[in-house]
């Protein structure tokens, strides 16, 4: 058995010995388990294990969704890049791009259906659907693109060498791969809709004066910033994923110029993220704030919630990497064009967390009180247990799937 | 952000600060018609269900300039809710005649959007499944439904006693759709022991809250989000009217003539 796994792996490659790759197999399915764990005990009881309150409905799951959904965004970006706008160098990054998104959509989803207190409502959005309501449009969107995301993935699958061997998939694979740009502008269409949606949710709530943002006909600026800020993370993070993978396992997947290239897309479109927000903050702290009665120094306190924040989600985050990324002298040396990639995808994370939880820490009664939210067990090991469950699915696709066009090439001598 | 709905009937409350003493009769009486399950760790404030809750005001100064104030707050019913656009589901809606934001707690999925678009704090999960302690099932009020956990739950103006006045007026036969004063008033109104709340058709004339609704000392909370709610506050003091809303130093000073009746 032992011997005939080697069958599996993708045409002249090399791969750890079976024993090794299932005690590393093991070790992160331990995180599954106790997120599994976790996950039953939130089930059972309600989520008033958690440590969400009536003031925090929102808390680390919806932060955790929003950021892995942004930093997955590079599966639609790259995909609309390869097959729409035809960068064709791109080909060699894309399955890698299809599994993160696969990865990060159906980890979030996993995510919400534990994070909602009527599970087994989930449903209720498809059945008596709120038109109004940007939450109806995630729904729709998240599940339609999904679906797509799948139907990327599945020709991959198909294409692993023994099931290849089987015409039908073969032929399968074939025909989608074929129909792949259509469902590419799909997804993209899909998804940036759905990235959209997720920022208008957050600016549409006019009564919670941080999150609020005016903007054009129905969409408050937030949709059209959620946008930008999943592009430009989006393809950072993959090429984060694949520097990761190159390390640990010690070969190369694609050259540097590929993902210098990908980091300088995701750096682009940082640059133009950071315009827009820096004007709609700017906007945002001297119009809309006093109007509903608030200052800037009102939207912040403490630690937890101090300025800091802001600071670093746009200079240290923001103007920072991009510039690491967009002046080539820097985005040559490995070192800097991966701290620009780190600050890059950390930025959105901050940039979601304080959209959904410093927006309902502000008290908007002026009687009220700052209360702080600290996320607690359950809710950590079952975010452990999405990550684990991305690591367990790029384990096995790395290992049985032939994503790399470039492996083979790059490692030849190995 | 939706325009506001006109409504001929618009169930609205004025709760005068200046006569709430801070007892929490209404927070009992709100507690108990609603069968709302007493909580095992009430210490945990941030968890707990009231739907009515009484806020501790003071004007920030000390003694002898001290001075403080008890306000009572349900939920403002608001002529433009943020937390109804928001429902994925349509759970919670503003649609009735008499402008009450409805909760329908079998169609909620627990996504607390509401309770994230209500600045007010007036929407309340259900963390856990309400035990209610043995004996007291006997002592619910029938006409309420008890909740199941995992949905988002509120004040509805005690609703079912609208149906009820609704109902008599019929089988008195009278019109329903104007119902004298009093006919119809929540638990809390009717628990208040100081008369600091009066309950009524804002756009009925012959209602009291007609007239002080308009009053010069009268005030809504956070008049400046423009969610137009029908619960009104009165204060003959102006800290108290000021402290109704997020006020700047620049800001003229809030109550009185200064909001719209919409
Ligand atoms: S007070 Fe809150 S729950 Fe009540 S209508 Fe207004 S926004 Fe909705
Ligand atoms: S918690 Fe219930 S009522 Fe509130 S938005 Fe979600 S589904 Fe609607």
């Amino acid at each position: 058995m032992l011997t005939a796994e080697k069958n599996w792996y993708p045409e002249g490659v090399k791969r750890c010995s079976l024993s090794q790759f299932l005690v590393w197999l093991g070790c992160i399915s331990l995180f599954v388990l106790f997120g599994l764990l976790a996950a039953l005990v939130i089930l059972f009881n309600g989520i008033g294990v958690t440590g969400l309150d009536n003031y925090y409905g929102f808390g680390l799951w919806i932060t955790f969704d929003l950021a892995v959904i942004a930093l997955g965004a590079g599966a639609f970006f790259t995909g609309l890049l390869r097959y729409i706008i035809k960068i064709d160098d791109l080909k060699n990054i894309i399955n890698l791009s299809v599994i993160k998104g696969f990865c990060c959509y159906s980890g979030a989803m996993l995510i919400l259906t534990l994070d909602i207190g009527q599970p087994l409502r989930a449903w209720f959005g498809y059945w008596h659907p709120n038109v109004h309501s940007m939450l109806t449009e995630v729904i729709f969107c998240i599940t339609c693109y999904l679906t797509v995301l799948i139907i990327e993935y599945i020709p991959l699958i198909f294409e692993q060498k023994q099931l290849n061997k089987i015409p039908f998939l073969h032929h399968m694979a074939h025909n989608l791969h074929l129909v792949m740009p259509l469902f590419a502008g799909l997804g993209a269409f899909l998804s940036t809709f759905h990235q959209g949606s997720l920022g208008g949710m957050y600016g549409v709530m006019f009564a919670r004066p941080f999150a609020f943002r005016e903007g054009f006909f129905i969409w408050p600026w937030t949709f059209f910033l959620f946008v930008l800020s999943a592009i430009a993370s989006g393809p950072c993070m993959t090429v984060l994923i694949c520097g990761f993978m190159e390390k640990i396992t010690g070969r190369k997947f694609t050259t540097y110029r590929i993902k210098s290239l990908m980091a300088k897309i995701g750096g682009a479109m940082l640059v133009i993220y950071l315009l827009f927000k820096l004007l709609d903050t700017w906007f945002w702290a001297t119009d809309t704030l006093p109007r509903m009665g608030f200052t800037f120094d009102q939207m912040y306190h403490g630690l937890a919630y101090g300025k800091w924040l802001i600071f670093s989600e746009l200079g240290l985050c923001g103007v920072l990497p991009a510039i690491l990324l967009m002046v080539p002298a820097f985005r040559m040396k490995p070192s800097l064009m991966y701290t620009g990639c780190i600050l890059n995808a950390l930025g959105v994370v901050i940039n979601r967390y304080v959209f959904t939880v410093q927006t309902l820490a502000i008290p908007v009664l002026p009687f009220d009180k700052w209360t702080v939210y600290y996320p607690n067990w359950a809710e950590w090991l079952t975010s452990l247990m999405i990550v684990a469950y991305a690591f367990i699915v790029f384990s096995l696709s790395y290992r049985y799937l032939p994503i790399f066009p470039q492996e083979v090439p790059l490692n030849r001598g190995k | 952000m939706s325009a506001v709905k006109e409504f001929t009937i618009r169930w609205g409350m004025v709760i005068d600060i200046d006569k709430c003493t801070g007892c929490g009769a209404c927070m009992v009486a709100c507690q108990t018609e609603n069968n709302i399950a007493p909580q095992p760790e009430a210490s945990n404030k941030l968890r707990s269900l009231n739907w009515m809750l009484i806020y501790e005001l003071n004007n920030k100064k000390s003694y002898p300039d001290h001075d403080m104030a008890y306000l009572p707050r349900p939920c403002q019913q608001c002529g433009n809710p943020p937390c109804v656009s928001v429902c994925p589901v349509i759970a919670t809606d503003k649609n009735e005649e008499g402008g009450i934001v409805s909760q329908i707690y079998p169609r909620c999925i627990g996504c607390r959007y509401c309770v994230a678009a209500c600045p007010y704090h007036v929407r309340y999960f259900g963390w856990f499944d309400p035990v209610f302690p043995e004996g007291m099932t006997k002592v619910l009020t029938p006409h309420t439904s008890v909740r199941p956990r995992g949905v988002v739950e509120k004040c509805t103006f005690c609703h079912h006693r609208w149906n009820y006045a609704k109902e008599k007026a019929i089988f008195d036969g009278k019109n329903p759709k104007d119902l004298p004063e009093d006919a119809y008033i929540p638990a809390c109104v009717e628990g208040c022991p100081s008369g600091a709340m009066t309950f009524g058709d804002l756009n009925n004339p012959k209602h009291k809250v007609y007239e002080l609704s308009r009053s010069k000392n009268a005030f809504r909370l956070l008049e400046k989000l423009h969610t137009q709610t029908q619960v009104y506050y009165m204060s003959r003091r102006e800290w108290v009217r000021k402290q109704g809303d997020n006020y700047l130093a620049n800001d003229k000073v809030i109550g009185g003539a200064n909001h719209a009746h919409g």
